[in-house]
């Protein structure tokens, strides 16, 4: 009975070994910071080390009471030391400077992350499931109003078109959003529909997108190269694939991009003239967020992607082989379950178009093919 | 109270009003364990195929994004709620605390007995959630409104209205018994019971009880307000919104206000579930290392203040949420705070091993898996309760690691380390030892297995809650190895989960008999004239209890333990502590 079981101190004492082992060999470690907030590593890193002391120290201290007061003999007696005052203030005390040592410079570079520098320009983040629209404000530097309310198809960001900053203002829906680098921006965030949260690893901050409100942070872009965009909030089945890019690069390249990007002025121009029937799915199709699981340029997606869909023949998870036409697509948007495409989930939402939407956004995924002219019995209106 | 003829007429004799409709306080701690049990079972196969996902992304067709979030949101829902809590307040509190002070039992019975009965309801309620139409909620168990009732989010018809009224009938039935664990502690300790001389099982789950009683409302309220919007169409959560392009017709709402409401419920039950355990925990230590609790008071006070300040430190889950960020220096400030008591905890733990006469029993092996997984998850707890230094690391795999060491594995490390010690009163027979081990040793290195590399992945910006990850260039392929690795461990410790309920079974019949005090333990419950206690626990006297429950190598005394109702005889000074 004497030495049973001790093991466990041994593997108290590996287990201690291995986690040091596996910090020193890990190829997965922090991300190269691109933003001034690479200095949260440091504190990270310092939390680590008072931690780990804790975490070590006492494993093995445990570790050593199990083999030194194990028992050996059924005359071994223990201590009877029901308290020490004196032992448990001072590790009260020392637990508490230790804790201190953690906090107070934590809180310090807190407070420069809720405090906006000045020259911060502003920059807008929209979210809707499942993707990332942009605003950036014009040559007056300001954003200009927004309001759900004013949200339809022609205005998908909702701006306020009497608001002289939103004529200005720069759209890009859909991502992807360039940054010039060394320059401080601070985001601000909305939501159409749910929680979302964006989210660049490299930058290292993140914040929650809320529907009813504005929330902010900011950062300055430290190097140069492209970085994923994710959502780290919970927001729907689409949440792992709601992603985007951002590319900070030289404020000559970024001035050049940006002159090429539509102003909502311009989107309002472009929209008084009247739209075809494909220009209004297109539309349709990025307002309703069909564009963030369906792709159009034939790379895979979570949903069966539109380049060269319509014609083709699919096979259902039933075994049965459809014909893509009018009607299935119909079908296959306002009942989307009832007929999975083998290789695909049935995660999609049914979309509750009127009768001249799903028109509009068969006519776009039909522009999308070059089997657009297969035999109809029902010709397009 | 007085006493009855004889303790074998004291309670009723038919099947069906001893076991099944019983009142007897023992009988209804069963019917918790083994419901927790069996819908914790269910718990544990929905985290086998969420990792199987994980690990090997596409291997199972019919786990899809949808199915992959309804998994993940029962997986924690129940984890947390209908086997954790309620193992803890109604198995083991319902068990221990009349036995522990020496009561006959629960001071309102039929309530208790009632508490069980709306529990088991929740339990149907939300297993009946998997088959409504659309399925279960996958809303993640935080349930975040909007999107927890709008459609893009599975089993937002059904699913999540069978949740809610399932939360809010678990509520209900919590509420009974916590009214009941409480007022019993309060008013039926037997003679010589003072507060100051109760073990730290029944502390922990007193304050644990007395939490309950003002956390849960929050969750019972938030999950009516939420019901209220769902299917009455109001706007408590809910803001101006456009979902899918269409206008839902809600306005003025606070999305964030439920987040506060879930967690003012959900930091306090992290230590609903924790209080319990650090309580037990400290009984089994003492009792297997043959010596009194280190800093007895120093506990007592250790676990008070370890449940007032979390009541104030709950936003602290909330840094990224888009509140006003000055929270942000209050909320990390009391949160480091709460890090002093649990730290205390920790070293009277171990120093209650120091000079000890350690008997490495099944119990006392699982104690120290729980200091170990509880230190590294309390630890890491001290990284994201930093408030700067969460902004990188939430809703990462860090935090999943974080609360899986901290509220998943360590409580249940104690929840092992108790059904091994009290088994053979319950059941007069002790567990299998070798099928012990083989539990322990595969439950706690996988322990480290599983999550200790989770905190790496979570450093390098792996998000949560997703389905899959594909082509990320921040994620390097060896990320799938690891996470490959990860599930392989979480698959076969999850498979010796299995052999522990053979071995529950298994010894019921063919364990070795216990005699009648098997640990030699000091506290009421292993004094009792029947081993297992029948109905009544004393028959025909209740106890007198003279010292503490932890003289243990009392000096000057033969033995190596006092049992609390033995008298007092000339033990000098040292008495009066106790």
């Amino acid at each position: 009975m004497t030495n049973k079981h001790m093991e466990i101190a041994l593997v108290l004492v590996l287990i201690v070994v291995a986690t040091v082992i596996f910090h020193w060999l890990s190829p997965w470690w922090l991300t190269e910071p691109a933003s001034n907030w690479g200095e949260i590593d440091a504190m990270l890193i310092a939390t680590l080390v008072i931690t780990s002391f804790f975490f070590i120290t006492i494993n093995l201290f445990i570790a050593y009471c199990l083999w030194r007061f194990r028992h050996k003999s059924d005359d071994q007696r223990a201590a009877f030391q029901p308290e020490n005052k004196k032992l448990e203030w001072a590790l009260t005390l020392f637990t508490t400077v230790g804790i201190s040592a953690m906090l107070a410079p934590g809180l310090w570079v807190y407070s420069d992350f809720v405090t906006v520098p000045k020259e911060a320009s502003p920059i807008e983040v929209v979210g809707q499931q499942w993707q990332w629209s942009y605003r950036l404000p014009g040559k007056d530097g300001q954003l200009g109003k927004s309001d759900i309310s004013l949200i339809n198809a022609k205005n998908p960001l909702g701006l306020d078109s009497q608001d002289k900053h939103a004529l200005d203002d720069i759209l890009i829906l859909n991502g992807p959003l360039m940054l010039p680098v060394h320059e401080t921006v601070q985001v601000f965030l909305r939501s159409k529909d749910v929680l979302h949260d964006f989210y660049v690893p490299e930058f290292r901050v993140k914040m929650d997108l809320v529907p009813g409100l504005v929330s902010s942070f900011w950062f300055t872009p430290t190097r140069t190269g492209s970085f994923d965009v994710l959502c780290a909030e919970l927001c729907g089945v689409g949440h792992y694939n709601m992603r985007s890019k951002i590319t900070i690069t030289s404020p000559d390249n970024y001035q050049s991009w940006l002159a090429t990007q539509p102003t909502f002025q311009r989107l309002l121009n472009q929209q008084s003239r009247s739209l075809n029937q494909v220009e209004q799915g297109k539309e349709l199709a990025q307002q309703q967020g069909c564009l963030a699981c369906h792709s159009v340029d034939g790379s895979a997606s979570v949903g069966p992607g539109w380049l060269n869909l319509y014609g083709k023949q699919e096979e259902l998870t039933t075994g049965e082989v459809v014909q893509v036409d009018d009607d299935y697509l119909k079908r296959a948007i306002t009942a989307p379950n009832t007929q999975i495409v083998t290789g695909f989930a049935a995660i999609m939402p049914a979309m509750p178009l009127d009768e001249k939407q799903l028109t509009a956004i068969i006519a776009y995924i039909k522009s999308l093919s070059d089997k657009s002219d297969i035999q109809q019995d029902k010709e397009v209106p | 109270m007085t006493a009855p003829d004889t303790h074998s007429t004291y309670g009723p004799q038919s099947f069906w009003w001893k076991y099944i409709w019983s009142q007897d306080h023992k009988v209804i701690a069963i019917q918790y364990f083994i419901t927790s049990l069996a819908i914790g079972l269910v718990a544990l196969v929905l985290s086998w195929l969420m990792r199987i996902q994980i690990g090997f992304p596409g291997a199972l067709e019919f786990i899809d994004a949808n199915a992959y979030y309804q998994f993940l949101t029962m997986h924690g829902m129940i984890m947390v709620i209908y086997l954790l809590t309620a193992m803890f307040l109604g198995g083991f509190g319902n068990y221990l605390i009349p036995l522990m002070i020496g009561a006959r039992d629960m001071v309102f019975p039929f309530l208790n007995m009632l508490s069980y009965w709306l529990y088991l309801l929740a339990v149907i309620i939300l297993v009946c959630g998997f088959f409504v139409p659309g399925g279960s909620t996958g809303a993640g168990w935080t349930l975040y409104p909007p999107q927890a009732i709008l459609p893009g989010t599975p089993g937002s018809d059904w699913g999540i209205i069978f949740m809610l009224v399932s939360l809010v009938t678990f509520v209900i039935a919590a509420t009974m018994g916590g009214l009941n664990y409480v007022t019993t502690v309060l008013q039926a300790r037997t003679r010589g019971m003072t507060l100051m001389r109760m073990p730290l099982t029944v502390w922990g789950i007193f304050i644990a009880s007395l939490m309950a009683l003002l956390a849960f409302p929050a969750l019972f309220v938030s999950g009516l307000m939420m019901l209220s919007d769902k299917i009455l169409g109001s706007s408590f959560f809910m803001p101006a919104i456009i979902s899918m392009g269409q206008d839902p017709g809600y306005s003025g709402g606070s999305p964030i206000l439920f987040q506060h409401l879930f967690w003012f419920f959900g930091h306090p039950e992290v230590y609903i579930v924790a209080l319990p355990a650090f309580g037990i925990v400290s009984d089994l230590i003492s009792c297997h290392a043959r010596k009194g609790i280190f800093g007895y008071r120093m506990m007592v006070w250790a676990i008070v203040s370890i449940a007032a300040l979390s009541f104030i430190v709950w936003a602290h889950h909330m840094y990224v949420s888009g509140m006003n960020p000055l929270f942000g220096f209050f909320f990390a400030t009391t949160t480091l705070i709460i890090a002093v008591p649990t730290a205390i905890k920790v070293y009277n733990w171990t120093l209650t091993l120091w000079q000890g006469d350690i008997h490495l029993t099944l119990p006392m092996l699982f104690s120290v898996a729980f200091i170990s997984t509880f230190l590294i998850g309390g630890l890491t707890g001290l990284f994201l309760g930093n408030v700067i230094v969460d902004l990188p690391l939430s809703d990462t795999y860090f935090v999943v690691a974080h609360f899986h060491m901290v509220m998943g594995m360590a409580p249940v490390m104690v929840v092992f380390g108790a059904i091994y010690h009290w088994y053979p009163m319950v059941t007069g027979r002790l567990l299998n030892t070798t099928l012990g081990h083989w539990h322990f040793w595969v439950t706690f290195i996988g322990s480290y297995a599983i999550y200790f590399p989770m905190h790496y992945l979570g450093i390098l910006g792996m998000p949560r809650r997703y389905y899959a990850y594909e082509d990320y260039s921040f994620i390097p392929p060896s990320a799938q190895d690891l996470n490959a690795f990860i599930t392989v461990a979480a698959l076969i410790v999850g498979f010796f989960q299995l052999l522990f309920l053979f071995n529950l079974i298994y010894s019921f019949f063919r364990g070795e008999k216990a005699s009648a005090n098997p640990w030699r333990a000091t506290s009421l419950e292993w004094q009792t004239p029947d081993i297992p206690p029948t109905h009544g626990n004393w028959g025909a006297q209740q106890p007198t209890v003279y010292r503490w429950a932890y003289d243990f190598n009392v000096p000057g005394h033969s033995s190596d333990f006092i049992p609390q109702n033995t008298p007092v005889m000339n033990e000098g000074k040292d008495h009066e502590i106790r």
